[in-house]
């Protein structure tokens, strides 16, 4: 049409404009800094790869990393596990499915700070949920978030946090899956859990692996829960990377540092994204 | 055929289908799990809206029984002493402009990304892509420093302008998805019409587009109001603080008084909740179609 380089000069620019400056151009200096030792203002050298050999060397860091790792892997189980169970379960029953669908899928609309400490009330040793109800059933008050505990008691609101996502992806899947399918299966007298491994299951793959895709890279920006619940403590046993980064960064202002640790979030993300998508293959479905 | 399939099913199986998807012990099995599993998500929100309205000391001595002379000093101190409609405000306002600029920006480009043609649009949706990949903290060291030379830090801006541009290609990619489905038919009638492109986009393709910025929308607002790690950075300050910086400073700050806790937690999310029922398909649609962010 005439007058369209006019057009797509004005609808474009605001969008790139800003996304540029706030998007593209700090991620790119992330880079840059994360070579500098810097305090972000006043003193910046240029220090090559040592950042990088302290974060190699970085206790804090590996066990931090250690833990990115294990939340990431019961998110992936639980999370997706769980959600593909509820999922299959909501989509076998007539009554009540409405009902369900609303209240799995609200913790995801709550921000995370609200959850956090609505949990911290749940842990609490004195009066919190989970001891009135041990006291109620005549037992002992139990200390929740000790050293060993720490990481599980913030993996159990992570999961239950975005279960609901997952959910709803899978059902809004299952529910596209045409009938005649199970009518077929019906026929060759495939029912019930096998109809589950051998229909279900792989006419959803590619949804299930968007959603492993999905609870993999964002186990790496975990951050509210831990920050709220326990602050990474006690005793660094549930400190995460994304907390971790926080500290260093905007604490400790070894903000050339905390570039380092975003770097190094940034391609643990996009290698186990990549691992993942090579991992799961599947052919893209149309009904 | 179908003998043949039967013999194939394990113990495991036929147990299962005997005694799970035909008999009524399945279906009562199923609705249990469903039950157990949505009273996980009620219950605690009901347990803290209900000592919500009980003095510090019931909720010690009774925390599951119904308040016993409901009381609303909660509520009051959480306005009084941490402010919380201030927080709420500046939480309205920020996110309220982040969606706004992010639909009418976003809403343009991906316009002129879905029914215009120009030689860099490929490489254009390959950055879009891309660009969902780039989690907040790659960009928030420079970003705060960025800000702190533009003497922007505790401004509302510093949460605005940040957020507008990381939400931008997420709605840029979801809109310019929905209006590519858009009849070209629509598009040339509205030019023999003598419509500008201006005017085509906001007489044809903004109305017609509509519940992709609802679903954009919806999402946005939920990302920027629950950024706890952005606004700890940017807008920490108390007369700019969100309602999450405020949580988390209850939490530290005031983390034995549970009146407060219970009050501060219930203001948070019950007017999210009532959004929520009343729109509720366009949350879920927006899950759905979110599914894209990473």
């Amino acid at each position: 049409m005439k007058g369209d380089k006019f057009y797509i000069f004005l609808f474009l620019t605001p969008a790139f404009l800003i996304s540029g400056i706030f998007l593209y151009y700090p991620f790119f200096e992330n880079i840059k800094l994360s070579f500098y030792k810097t305090d972000g203002f006043f003193n910046s050298t240029f220090i090559g790869f040592d950042n990088y050999i302290r974060l190699f060397n970085d206790e804090i860091a590996r066990g931090s990393t250690l833990n990115s790792f294990e939340l990431m892997l019961y998110v992936a189980i639980f999370q997706v596990g769980i959600a593909l169970v509820l999922a299959i379960m909501v989509n076998s029953i007539k009554r009540g499915a409405a009902f369900y669908r609303i209240t799995f899928f609200f913790p995801i609309v709550i921000s995370g700070a609200a959850i956090g400490l609505l949990f911290t009330l749940i842990y609490n040793y004195r009066n919190g949920l989970l001891n009135e109800i041990l006291i109620n059933l005549g037992f002992e008050r139990v200390l929740w978030l000790t050293e060993q505990s720490s990481l599980y008691m913030v993996a159990i609101p992570t999961v239950w946090n975005y279960v609901g996502f997952y959910f709803v992806i899978f059902l809004t899947a299952i529910q596209k899956i045409p009938q005649d399918y199970y009518d077929a299966a019906a026929l060759e007298g495939i029912t019930g859990f096998q109809k589950m491994m051998k229909i279900t299951i792989p006419l959803i793959l590619g949804d299930l692996k968007t959603c492993l895709v999905l609870a993999i890279t964002g186990a790496l920006k975990i951050f509210e829960l831990v920050y709220i619940i326990t602050k990474g403590g006690p005793a660094r046993s549930s400190e995460v990377l994304g907390t971790y980064m926080y500290q260093k960064a905007f604490v400790d202002s070894a903000m050339g540092y905390g570039a380092t640790l975003a770097v190094f979030m940034v391609v643990i993300g996009l290698t186990l994204a990549f691992i993942t998508n090579k991992f799961i293959k599947n052919d893209k479905l149309t009904y | 055929m179908a003998e043949k399939g039967l013999q194939r099913l394990t113990f495991w199986e036929k147990f299962q289908s005997r005694y799970f998807s035909k008999s009524k012990y399945g279906k009562l099995f199923i609705y249990l799990c469903l039950t157990l599993w949505s009273m996980t998500t009620i219950f605690p929100l009901v347990w803290v809206v209900l000592n919500s309205f009980k003095n510090s000391r019931e909720i010690i001595t009774d925390t599951f029984s119904f308040p016993t002379d409901p009381t609303f000093q909660n509520y009051l101190k959480a306005f009084d002493t941490v402010n919380i409609g201030k927080s709420y405000l500046n939480s309205l306002i920020m996110s309220g402009s982040v969606v706004f600029f992010v639909l009418l920006f976003g809403g343009i480009a991906a316009f002129a990304m879905a029914r215009m043609q120009f030689r860099l649009r490929g490489t254009l949706q390959m950055i879009l892509i891309g660009s969902l990949l780039i989690p907040a903290f790659a960009t928030i060291v420079p970003v705060y420093k960025m800000m702190i030379k533009m003497d922007l830090v505790n401004t509302y801006w510093a949460l605005i302008i940040p957020q507008t541009a990381g939400n931008i290609p997420f709605a840029i990619l979801v809109i310019s998805a929905y209006m590519a489905t858009i009849p070209k038919e629509l598009e040339e009638a509205s030019v023999m019409d003598g419509c500008s492109r201006w005017k085509m986009f906001t007489k044809v393709f903004l109305p017609i587009s509509l519940p992709s910025f609802a679903t954009v929308g919806t999402f946005v607002f939920l990302w920027s109001y629950n950024d706890l790690f952005s606004s700890l950075v940017l807008v920490s300050q108390e007369k700019v603080a969100p309602i999450v910086v405020l949580l988390s400073n209850v939490s530290s700050q005031y983390g034995t008084d549970y009146g407060l806790m219970t009050a501060a937690i219930a203001m948070t999310v019950i007017p999210v909740l009532i959004v929520y029922l009343l729109a509720q398909k366009t949350f879920e649609k927006g899950a759905t179609t979110g599914a894209v962010k990473g």
